[in-house]
């Protein structure tokens, strides 16, 4: 009688234990859906300098808005809910206030947890973003003489550089802006200083723009050792030491 | 609830037996304050700390030329100086097993010793923003007596604080930090609002008409984890069983009222549940001040003594209590 009671007691406890760890199972599949959404809420959220690898970066954020208090220009803000923007964490909208790239970088210093990484000891080095050009609206490109957002570049000369391009049917050139990948921080002066109704530059994440061309492609003129270290000059067929090539299979006499 | 009637006149006798007293609020207004003390004491520590980091960046306070305190609930400086951390928002990180900055584990570290000395949960009943929020619909439940609602397990909260670690693992950001409403509504005051508020309403409507005490005693996991920091928790709530009459007027204004196990109580001297808040709610309606604050060290110190005395006088009171308890 007893043991039977104990056995069906036994068979309440595992039955109430499966349908926790279930209810469990549910509640964190959900949360964990919850989660990816937040985190992935948006792919064009400029972050400060510091937060260039985005999934470190959302790791290790506490949304203590430390950076945000102790940045001078009031360029950071802390995401709200509901904004298509990373809950909680730090980001800046260019066009409103832009990154006057301190030098001491204030914001990293304030963050206690090394999301805004620790290493970054030169603000030039940062990449918060990459600033790209929509030549059909940008007053340059239209033949105008702007260069705006060449003067107000934090690295002048070397972030954007004016290009001399030549325009059909005149004999005046244009001088247009174009950005160096290498040396943008993406700190977004140039999309607040453009004078279009809408910033004809802005800074957009790297990823959404930057193309790769992959390991095939040998430009010789710029890396001649690459190209030049796999190459056999042409021999005649009686001096190579391997087996004949396609090419040679192809033209070889006895096949003629 | 063991009282024995008497014969005289039906006043009901408690274990120990003396009269059941029931709570009555005093009628003069001063009265009326030190029942309400520890409230009072509780919005003022609730705002003053969102107030601390409210005006140290609005209107500029200071102490010793320092900034009070900068940030939020989750990580802040004060004095820019000593570092404070959510300690259960940084083990959600280490568990996503990312290598922290030194200055937010010693900032974990210091407030994991606080809650540790003062109560874990003291944070729940004496920090926390939604407490504000919760405590107001059980406010307003009692108020218009409304029905208890859906009954749920107060484990779940255990549950919660065991998924958000392991999602927080499998998901590599902190899981709980991504959802909370607590992050939401303290960051959203501090630093601008948005759909916060949301969040912060639905639990307000949860508690008011779905479960009582539902959020704050069932389903969160910064409660469940502060809890468990508790159960060594230096400040207790501190029972002298003799003088309990059993009125039951403690579990009635209690929020974890099953951490009021009398029984166990009157062994330990003290409520000994790291689910206790430390809010002194039962504090000020114990008609019969068995129920105050105190150090466990000083109650165990008083237990023992308490115990000699009963074994020098076979007829001790304590033993009349936990038999009475027992039955």
């Amino acid at each position: 009688m007893s043991s039977s009671k104990t056995a069906s007691a036994r068979r309440l406890f595992l039955a109430k234990l499966g349908q926790s760890a279930a209810m469990a199972a549910t509640g964190g599949l959900l949360w964990g859906f919850m989660v990816e959404q937040q985190v992935h809420a948006a792919h064009n959220v400029i972050r400060p300098p510091g937060a260039e690898d985005a999934d470190g970066f959302y790791a290790k954020c506490i949304k203590c808005g430390q950076c945000v208090r102790d940045c001078p220009y009031d360029t950071l803000r802390l995401a709200p809910a509901g904004m298509r923007i990373p809950i909680g964490t730090p980001y800046f909208v260019p066009r409103e206030i832009p990154c006057y790239m301190c030098p001491d970088i204030p914001c990293k210093a304030a963050c206690p947890t090394g999301a805004l990484n620790p290493k970054l000891t030169k603000i030039d080095d940062a990449r918060m973003g990459l600033a790209v050009i929509d030549m059909e609206h940008c007053l340059s490109w239209q033949g105008l003489r702007c260069e705006v957002c060449y003067r107000e570049c934090p690295i002048q000369g070397k972030a954007i550089i004016v290009k001399n391009y030549p325009r059909k049917l005149s004999k005046h050139g244009m001088f247009v802006p174009v950005v160096q990948a290498e040396y943008c921080t993406g700190c977004g002066v140039c999309e607040k200083a453009c004078p279009t109704e809408k910033a004809a530059i802005r800074v957009v994440q790297p990823e959404l723009v930057e193309g790769k061309i992959g390991e095939h492609y040998r430009l010789g003129w710029k890396d001649p050792g690459r190209l030049t270290e796999e190459f056999k000059p042409y021999a005649p067929p009686s001096q190579r030491q391997e087996g004949p090539s396609g090419l040679d299979y192809l033209n070889r006499e006895d096949e003629l | 609830m063991s009282t024995l009637e008497s014969g005289n006149g039906g006043v009901r006798l408690g274990p120990n037996g003396r009269p059941v007293r029931p709570f009555v609020m005093p009628k003069r207004f001063t009265g009326k304050l030190w029942v309400w003390r520890y409230t009072i004491l509780r919005r003022i520590t609730e705002i003053g700390v969102l107030l601390l980091f409210f005006g140290t960046v609005h209107w500029g306070w200071t102490l010793f030329g320092q900034r009070i305190l900068v940030g939020n609930l989750s990580a802040s400086t004060l004095l820019d100086t000593v570092p404070l951390a959510d300690p259960f928002a940084t083990l959600q990180i280490l568990f996503t097993g990312h290598v922290l900055q030194p200055e937010v584990l010693l900032g974990a570290a210091i407030v994991l010793v606080f809650y540790a000395l003062l109560g874990g949960r003291v944070w729940c009943a004496w920090v926390c923003p939604v407490a504000l929020v919760t405590d107001l619909s059980s406010w307003l439940r009692r108020r218009f007596g409304i029905s208890p609602g859906v009954s749920i397990s107060r484990s779940v909260r255990y549950w919660a604080l065991g998924v958000a670690l392991v999602l927080s693992t499998l998901t590599g950001v902190a899981a709980f930090e991504w959802v909370s409403p607590i992050s939401m509504f303290h960051r959203e005051l501090l630093f601008g609002a948005g759909l916060g508020w949301m969040a912060v309403a639905g639990i307000f409507v949860f508690d008011l008409f779905v479960v009582r005490d539902g959020w704050c005693g069932h389903l969160c996991p910064l409660g469940a984890f502060y809890g468990v920091v508790g159960e060594v928790a230096l400040l207790r709530i501190r029972f002298d069983a003799p003088t309990c009459t059993h009125c039951g007027e403690c579990a009635k204004v209690c929020p974890e009222p099953h951490v009021l196990n009398l029984k166990k109580a009157a062994e330990a001297g003290m409520i000994r549940s790291g689910e206790c808040t430390n809010c002194g709610r039962c504090v000020v309606v114990c008609p019969e001040d068995t129920l105050s604050f105190d150090l466990r060290f000083l109650i165990r110190k008083h237990n023992l003594q308490s115990s000699s005395a009963a074994l020098a006088d076979s007829s001790s009171t304590v033993q009349a209590a936990n038999q009475g308890t027992s039955s």
